[in-house]
């Protein structure tokens, strides 16, 4: 089949839009990983909580209240969890980390199944973003071009708050050696609360953003686990820099591989993972050198 | 604890006066966790109603003991043994993965149990791994895709291109659609198959759909896909030029409002749909809506079907495994779904095929029936029907 540029241009789009979907979500969890040493299994959970709780205030006030309001939300489950559970945990080895949050994993979901029931749920696409965009000689859904606005917007924001900020300058102390950065003054404790609020809400986001397109099941979240390490251990842990990379490589990797090789499509992504463990095993852009 | 009490009670009113009526065990065998357990309940509630609606044209009682397969056919299988071994039950009802079928067949044909599928459409299992003691109430997949491809043809679509997840009941449908398209004169212009429950973005297959000249597509989706796909098709706009065909589990009333306005336009083949207008489905609609505030989908009907075949078993003087085996593949009857049979070659069921279009009703979406494709029995298979000893 012969395509015209049209065509690429399009899936360029759609791996740009899986891409940025994939950055909301990985960044929340490499900066608490490369900040607390924390493996936070249970991330997907809240990606999928985001969508639910975006679907009910949906319901109510209309999608811009679940847009907002969601990220709030899980944002407010991710503090509860810290202070009753995670906070006892920070001193455990990763081994006791990674088995208790996988448990959450479960609990969570049939927690999802319990409230929310086990029928999927559906959010409509708002007004000003439903329909479609014509330009380079392509028509794009208006929706998916504003995932990747968003997705480029977080990280430009992001990329300020780390790089220009003071409490950007705190965080990668903290990342860097968070003895040291205690001992220079630095509240580290208070900066992994505030770290781990925002990775939640972040997650929270991303569910919220990804219900229109997607649909809102009680398993959505153990379905984007698995790409989110991935994103994760390809870019390397920690980094911002590593989570846009990461997740611009899958999103194309993915997207691109469902169309010139599609008997491989789902295996392609598996073997360039493993090509970087074997040649570079702390990912491509690590936060610590 | 429940179950222990019932059998207390029924002992002691066993002893107060002799036993006049038959004493049925049925074991549900259903998924009610894990990821099809919204089918699993949705087939127990119609199986349910079934037993309301007819159990008293009976003078048998049927007792119920309902085990959870987690859709784990490891699983299914330890269940199944325990309600065989343990439960000593008389008939099994349920399956609903062609995994979970495949796992317990062999251990339901050498213990000589009946088991009425509620579900699973594994063309196989009323083909080369038939068994007289598995019944099927549900569907085949050949049986759904097939006319549909004849159907199509019929209509003037020319191209098609299709889509399904990469599992094998994904692999068949499109098969079997694939064969009666070409068949009656259709040329298939191309073919994916998505990661199973891997794919969330189905972006990159659309464009190849756009993109490969085809009048229409073809896809099987259900569940949490089957929401994706549509939705995601409508918002590239492609329904105007490239309207959507599929099985009809793609627009199944059991999540067609999450999908929304996008499924409008869509039309799919099913044995089953809501709107069917007789006597029988009106009754069963009722039913249902009064029980669950909705409209009961194809797994509702296949519950409830189950329960009246059973029914309809024990009116024919059936009492235990044997007899229940040899009375259920005799039984034929009217139901929501118009006249069904069992094919003594198979004992797959032979029923109509409906074609319906998604469509805005009041308030919510709606099935219109555009056609009622006749019943046909599925070819053998490879089926070699042992015959019962009895």
């Amino acid at each position: 089949m012969a395509h015209d540029l049209g065509f690429w241009i399009l899936q360029a789009l759609n791996a740009l839009q899986l891409s940025m979907l994939l950055f909301l979500l990985s960044i929340g969890l490499t900066v608490i990983f490369g900040l607390m040493h924390f493996v936070n299994l249970a991330h997907g959970s809240f990606y999928a909580l985001g969508a639910y709780f975006a679907a009910s205030l949906a319901a109510v006030g209309g999608y811009w209240m679940g847009f907002f309001l969601a990220p709030v939300a899980v944002a407010g489950v991710g503090i509860l969890l810290y202070s009753g559970l995670i906070k006892r945990m920070r001193k455990s080895g990763p081994m006791a980390q990674v088995l208790v949050t996988f448990g959450l994993i479960f609990v969570l979901l049939d927690v999802t199944r319990i409230v929310w029931g086990e029928l999927a749920l559906a959010i409509d696409v708002p007004a000003l973003l439903s329909g479609r965009l014509s330009f380079l000689g392509v028509e794009y859904p208006t929706y998916r071009l504003f995932i990747i606005v968003l997705g480029l917007g977080i990280f430009a924001a992001l990329a300020f708050v780390l790089g220009r900020t003071q409490i950007g300058a705190m965080i990668r102390a903290g990342v860097d050696n968070d003895a040291m950065a205690a001992c220079l003054g630095i509240n580290v404790e208070r900066l992994f609360f505030i770290v781990f609020c925002v990775g939640c809400a972040l997650a929270g986001l991303s569910g919220a953003v990804a219900a229109p397109l997607l649909s809102v099941a009680p398993d959505m979240g153990l379905q984007i686990l698995i790409p989110t390490l991935i994103v994760i251990v390809i870019g390397g842990l920690g980094s911002l820099k590593g989570a846009v990379a990461g997740s611009l490589i899958y999103g194309f990797v993915q997207t691109f591989g469902a169309v010139l090789a599609p008997g491989l499509a789902s295996v392609l992504i598996y073997a360039l993972l493993a090509a970087v463990l074997v040649i570079k095993p702390v990912g491509l852009f690590p936060a610590k050198g | 604890m429940k179950r222990s009490l019932l059998a207390a009670l029924g002992l002691a009113t066993g002893l107060a006066v002799p036993a006049a009526a038959e004493d049925l065990t049925v074991g549900l065998l259903l998924p009610f966790s894990g990821v099809y357990a919204s089918l699993g309940n949705e087939i127990e509630t119609g199986f349910n109603l079934g037993l309301a609606a007819f159990g008293g044209e009976t003078e048998t009682t049927f007792e119920i003991v309902r085990e959870d397969t987690e859709v784990k056919p490891p699983v299914a299988l330890g269940k199944a043994k325990k309600l065989i071994l343990q439960e000593k039950v008389d008939v099994m009802v349920g399956v609903v993965s062609s995994g979970v079928l495949g796992a317990v067949r062999d251990m339901v044909h050498g213990a000589g149990v009946p088991l009425i599928v509620a579900n699973a459409g594994n063309d196989e299992a009323t083909g080369a791994a038939c068994s007289p003691y598995i019944t099927r109430m549900s569907f085949s997949n050949g049986q759904i895709n097939r006319p549909m491809g004849t159907w199509m043809a019929e209509q003037g679509i020319e191209k098609v291109f299709t889509l399904a997840p990469d599992y094998a009941a994904g692999r068949q449908m499109i098969d079997r659609f694939s064969q009666s398209f070409t068949a009656a004169g259709g040329e298939i212009v191309g073919q994916e198959f998505t990661p199973f429950q891997k794919t969330q973005d189905f972006g990159p297959y659309l464009a190849q759909a756009k993109a490969s000249g085809a009048d229409a597509v073809y896809v099987f989706y259900a569940g949490g896909e089957a929401i994706s796909f549509v939705k995601q098709y409508d918002s590239f706009g492609l329904k105007a030029d490239l309207p959507l065909y599929g099985s009809g589990f793609l627009t199944s009333p059991l999540y067609v409002n999450a999908q929304g306005e996008a499924a409008e336009g869509v039309i799919t083949a099913l044995h089953y749909a809501p709107t069917i207008d007789n006597p029988a489905n009106a009754a069963f609609v009722a039913a249902f809506t009064a029980e669950t505030g909705r409209a009961p989908s194809e797994f509702a009907v296949q519950g409830y079907d189950a329960a009246r075949v059973l029914v309809e078993a024990a009116k024919a003087g059936a009492t235990d495994r044997a007899s229940l085996a040899h009375a259920l593949r005799q039984v034929s009857f009217e139901g929501p779904r118009g006249k069904l049979a069992i094919d003594p070659a198979t004992n797959n069921i032979i029923q109509p095929v409906y074609v319906y279009e998604t469509v805005a009703g009041e308030g919510a979406l709606t099935q219109k029936v555009l056609a009622q494709l006749p019943a046909e029995a599925d070819p053998a298979n490879g089926c070699e029907m042992v015959p019962l000893s009895n």
